[in-house]
């Protein structure tokens, strides 16, 4: 295999879709079957070029690899800076893996206006790797925000009845913490131009700076409100039915899949080590609210009559172990939170998938319109009981994994809180299987239920491949969290040696030539240089 | 008393002198030449932008300062003239819409589009308050004229009175402020002006009073609230071409004299008038664009949104213009540029024989019987939001991070969440382009060559300054004072 350490792969990977899209502009509109072809290739070449790069990323080293930096803006210290860790690795699998599947199962569905899906789908890819790649603060903060306008269209033109309001709703909720975001980054900006002695948006100057505890609290709140609107964690979720339930199936999945994890990685990436004290000075209240979030959204899962809805509940349930995870600080819950993100992504995707493949034969997702369909449909509700198992963390499957290591490394912290999240295992378990049983067994007594097709050979492969992963972790998770395990050590490591330094600073101020924060306002106001 | 010879230097003032020629033919030759299609009209008076643009960039190569320091040809003033040449010679390309055609005498117009921007190039190199009041009157006089030369049309007639009552207001505060500090002062200098500042003195009152005076002028035409109540009306009767270059030019123009006041008191200490910047900052924003939210007419809804752009250029002026000014002129670059894309294709759902098509509903279908105007309208309303990769994010990332530099992170936060709430409002243009079938068949005259090149020019112009900023952003930290 050729080695990667000598070609930019991380922007041929990130700027291949969006070069595509470009050529597809080119494209006659009439030319449907094209279009969908030369979309699939290419996100297939992805995800092709992808695969050395998991295969060469080196597990035991905890930097990052392949990086790539190159001058943007320097007069303000802004530049080009990509680089893969343990972290962002599974995340970019996990992009690259769900954006062809997405493609695939958009053939049949997708009539109407096919070019320009093709082309936001594919421009989505392109912002979505882009996020999880960037180590520049402006490129991060650029990724995230572009994301949001293709986003916006596929909810906008594709989506169901209420589809305008949903993408008006989603697009404004993100906005609003994106916002924020930024005050944040121009504060650490000149925090950092300040401490350091130079201008740098890069996210490795930054890591290495101390900041003191009041700011911490600050800044966190400005980031973490982006990342929480995304995640979503309670209370900001009530953007997520709405976007999930309007959007077209393709959208749905990616949704789930790839940009509810953008704010888990965030908190990780961003929110960790950048402010160490106040992560631990909001350890309670996110904690809270994460076990809050898995306890309400299986409960609100349980009564949805919409089975759309109901699988957009359960993410909330779901990212609240993420959550819940990433706050425990060790490593087995660390892990479990980034085999959990992958789990989500695929069990939550598939789920979409196959309500999508239900609401296109019968255009109804109302759980009281089925019964019986494992009858009419036995390999659509035999696919749809495996993901469901594996929704639910069934041993054996991925969702056991990430959710057994996350209780483990949660009750090592705080036991409370592993055993109230231990009760979302039983609720999921509750509502999932309800549904199952209401949609699949019983008699098949809808007259309109008795002439549905089972799964075609596309929709098979698709749900296959997903599930061919879903097997993958639940067996053997080793392939996975040995990429992770020395990342994510750093990680708490640098975070503890932070924590400590920072407390240190802050009984003695002036160690190191590091000052406070009002003497930075100061001082910055009245130079004028 | 010993009396000197002014030392005349008329290279300094000639980009002015280029546009007064230009503009006098432009009068006189179609009574003499009477079949001049408007092409070759339009023709001449871009070649004489373009004439204009030349001596602008000699004289940026050689700054100076002629006519007894009361001209100031510095790398700021070139900066902006840049700016408002860029603004005139699009606008021109906007008036040769079709539609736009039977209601312009292209003489006339073209002659007056000129004069307008001599008004802006005077009034924006000087620092000497009479020169700075000459050319605002040459601006003003020549818009209320461009706001009415619909002249068969009530609402533009209705557009020009009332910018004419109103600016006549303006224009007697301003003069009422600089006679006071004058008397306060002795001296007409913005300069000389801002070291009496620095200085305790007893006409401290009438210092202050005076300053503020010049401050409502100035923020009349800038449009800051609470002086903006002319502007939705202007906009919705003016032509559009007119407001595509008022909406720019005139923006510019009064922030550029309030940096050079900013800068003059400066190195004094902040003076008491500067407190309210602001607060006046954070108003200009809110009103702006939470009128913006609930217009139905989209020229309206273009007029609180360049209300709320002033309030977000003030964000950096109150950082003190130092810093401020390169944002200030990147920011007002691409503003020019969003601005005037965006009323080009409002200008192409004009109709010649009907009303224009101003309502929101009327860009329905938009999207897929004119796939690329719709792009470029998308990409022109993202950058407004201020929503990357465009310029209008780079322009609003170096406005609000001089104003983070300069601590005033409270302003900022105020700032990006307006940026927020102005999204929604841009985005149900969007919506309506993509999202909504169409009621009528939409039709266009299109395409339109002069059209066709502000939208390339426009949208090339919004994406470089938003994917590489460095080098525009670099040439104008050089335009210092």
């Amino acid at each position: 295999m050729v080695d990667l350490t000598n070609i930019p792969i991380l922007s041929i990977l990130t700027f291949l879709p969006i070069g595509g899209a470009l050529l597809l502009m080119l494209v006659p509109r009439q030319r449907e079957q094209f279009i969908r072809y030369f979309a699939l290739i290419m996100t297939l070449l992805v995800f092709l070029l992808s695969l050395p790069l998991f295969i060469q990323f080196d597990g035991a080293s905890s930097a990052f690899q392949f990086v790539e930096r190159a001058e943007w803006i320097p007069s303000v210290g802004i530049g080009y800076h990509l680089g893969v860790d343990g972290i962002s690795l599974l995340m970019v699998m996990l992009t690259t893996f769900l954006t062809p599947i997405v493609i695939l199962t958009s053939w049949k569905p997708i009539t109407r206006r096919v070019k320009e899906y093709m082309i936001v789908f594919l421009m989505l890819e392109t912002a979505m790797l882009g996020v999880f790649l960037a180590l520049d603060m402006i490129l991060f903060y650029l990724f995230w925000e572009g994301m949001l306008i293709p986003m916006y269209f596929i909810i906008g033109v594709w989506g169901g009845q209420q589809r305008i309001y949903a993408a008006i709703k989603f697009f404004l909720f993100t906005m609003f913490g994106g916002v924020l975001m930024l005050v944040g980054i121009l504060v650490l900006y000149f925090m950092h131009s300040h401490q350091a002695g130079f201008a740098s948006f890069d996210y490795l100057d930054w890591t290495r700076m101390l900041i003191d505890q009041r700011s911490q609290l600050w800044l966190f709140l400005a980031f973490g409100l982006a990342f929480a609107i995304k995640v979503p964690m309670f209370p900001f979720h009530t953007w997520l039915p709405d976007a999930h339930v309007e959007a077209p199936t393709g959208g749905s999945v990616i949704l789930a899949g790839i940009l509810l994890k953008m704010g888990t990685y965030g908190f990780l990436r961003f929110c960790l080590p950048l402010f160490p004290n106040a992560s631990q000075e909001f350890y309670m209240l996110i904690s809270i609210l994460a076990v809050i979030g898995i306890i309400y959204g299986a409960l609100v899962s349980w009564v949805q009559p919409d089975l759309k809805k109901l699988v957009a509940f359960s993410s909330v349930s779901h990212l609240g172990f993420v959550m819940l995870g990433i706050f425990a600080l060790n490593t087995e819950a660390l892990q479990g939170s980034l085999i959990q993100m992958v789990n989500h992504g695929l069990s939550t995707g598939a789920l979409f998938l196959l309500v999508g493949i239900i609401y296109e034969r019968r255009h109804t997702r109302m759980i009281a319109d089925f019964g019986g369909l494992a009858r009419q449909m036995p390999i659509y509700a035999a696919l749809f009981g495996i993901i469901t198992l594996s929704s639910i963390g069934l041993p054996g499957l991925n969702g056991f994994v990430g959710e057994f290591l996350i209780l483990v490394g949660v009750f090592k912290t705080k036991q409370i809180f592993a055993i109230l999240a231990a009760t979302g295992v039983i609720l999921s378990a509750v509502y999932m299987l309800t549904m199952f049983q209401r949609v699949h067994f019983g008699p098949l007594d809808k007259e309109a239920n008795k002439k549905l097709k089972d799964v075609n050979s596309i929709e098979l492969v698709a749900l296959l491949s997903i599930l061919l992963f879903c097997f993958w972790i639940g067996i053997y998770p080793s392939t996975f969290l040995n990429k992770t395990e020395a990342s994510v050590d750093k990680l708490i490591a640098d975070v503890k040696l932070k924590q400590t330094q920072t407390i240190e600073m802050s009984r003695n101020p002036h160690p190191t030539g590091i000052e406070s924060d009002d003497e930075f306002y100061s001082v910055e106001t009245q130079s004028n240089e | 008393m010993e009396l000197s010879a002014p030392i005349i230097k008329l290279h300094t003032i000639a980009p002015q002198l280029i546009l007064l020629i230009s503009a006098v033919m432009l009068l006189l030759i179609p009574h003499f030449i009477k079949r001049l299609s408007r092409e070759i009209l339009a023709a001449f008076t871009l070649v004489s932008f373009f004439v204009a643009l030349y001596f602008v960039l000699r004289l940026w190569q050689h700054p100076d300062t002629g006519f007894n320091q009361m001209v100031l040809a510095d790398r700021f003033a070139m900066a902006l003239q840049l700016i408002f040449l860029l603004g005139g010679m699009l606008s021109v390309l906007v008036s040769l819409n079709r539609v736009e055609a039977d209601y312009l005498h292209f003489g006339d117009f073209y002659a007056l589009l000129q004069f307008a921007i001599i008004g802006l190039m005077v009034m924006t190199s000087s620092n000497h308050l009479l020169i700075i009041f000459l050319g605002l009157e040459i601006l003003s006089i020549a818009l209320y004229v461009l706001a009415g030369i619909r002249k068969m049309r009530v609402d533009s007639v209705e557009a020009a009175f009332k910018y004419f009552l109103l600016g006549a207001f303006a224009t007697g505060f301003f003069l009422y402020g600089a006679a006071l500090l004058y008397g306060a002062t002795g001296s007409l200098d913005i300069g000389v002006m801002g070291k009496m500042m620095a200085v305790k003195s007893s006409n401290a009152l009438l210092m202050l009073t005076g300053a503020c005076l010049l401050f409502i002028g100035l923020a009349f035409k800038a449009a800051f609230v609470p002086f903006h109540m002319w502007t939705p009306d202007v906009y919705q009767g003016a032509p559009t071409p007119v407001v595509a270059f008022m909406s720019t030019g005139t923006k510019a123009a009064a922030l550029a004299v309030l940096c050079r006041m900013v800068l003059a008191v400066i190195p004094a200490q902040v003076s008491p008038w500067m407190e309210i910047l602001p607060f006046i900052a954070a108003l200009t924003m809110t009103v702006g664009n939470l009128m913006a939210i609930v217009q139905n007419n989209v020229k309206r809804m273009m007029a609180y949104s360049s209300i709320s752009h002033a309030g977000y250029l003030l964000v950096a002026l109150t950082a003190g213009a130092v810093w401020a000014s390169p944002a200030i002129l990147y920011y007002l670059l691409v503003y020019t540029l969003m601005n005037i894309g965006a009323f080009a294709v409002i200008s192409m759902l004009g109709q010649s024989d009907r009303a224009e098509r101003l309502r929101f509903e009327d860009y329905r279908g938009l999207g897929y019987r004119y796939p690329f105007v719709a792009l470029t309208m998308t990409i022109f309303m993202v950058s407004l939001a201020g929503i990357p990769p465009t310029g209008g994010f780079m322009g609003k990332f170096y406005l609000f991070s001089v104003a983070v530099k300069a601590g005033y992170v409270k302003l900022v936060v105020i700032a990006v969440i307006n940026s927020v709430i102005s999204v929604y409002y841009y985005l149900r243009l969007v919506v309506n382009m993509y999202m909504r079938e169409e009621e009528t068949e939409l039709t266009l005259t299109w395409p339109q060559q002069g059209l066709l090149a502000v939208l390339i020019v426009a949208v090339i112009g919004v994406l470089w300054l938003g994917i590489a900023p460095e080098s525009m952003y670099a040439l104008f930290s050089q335009a210092g004072f």
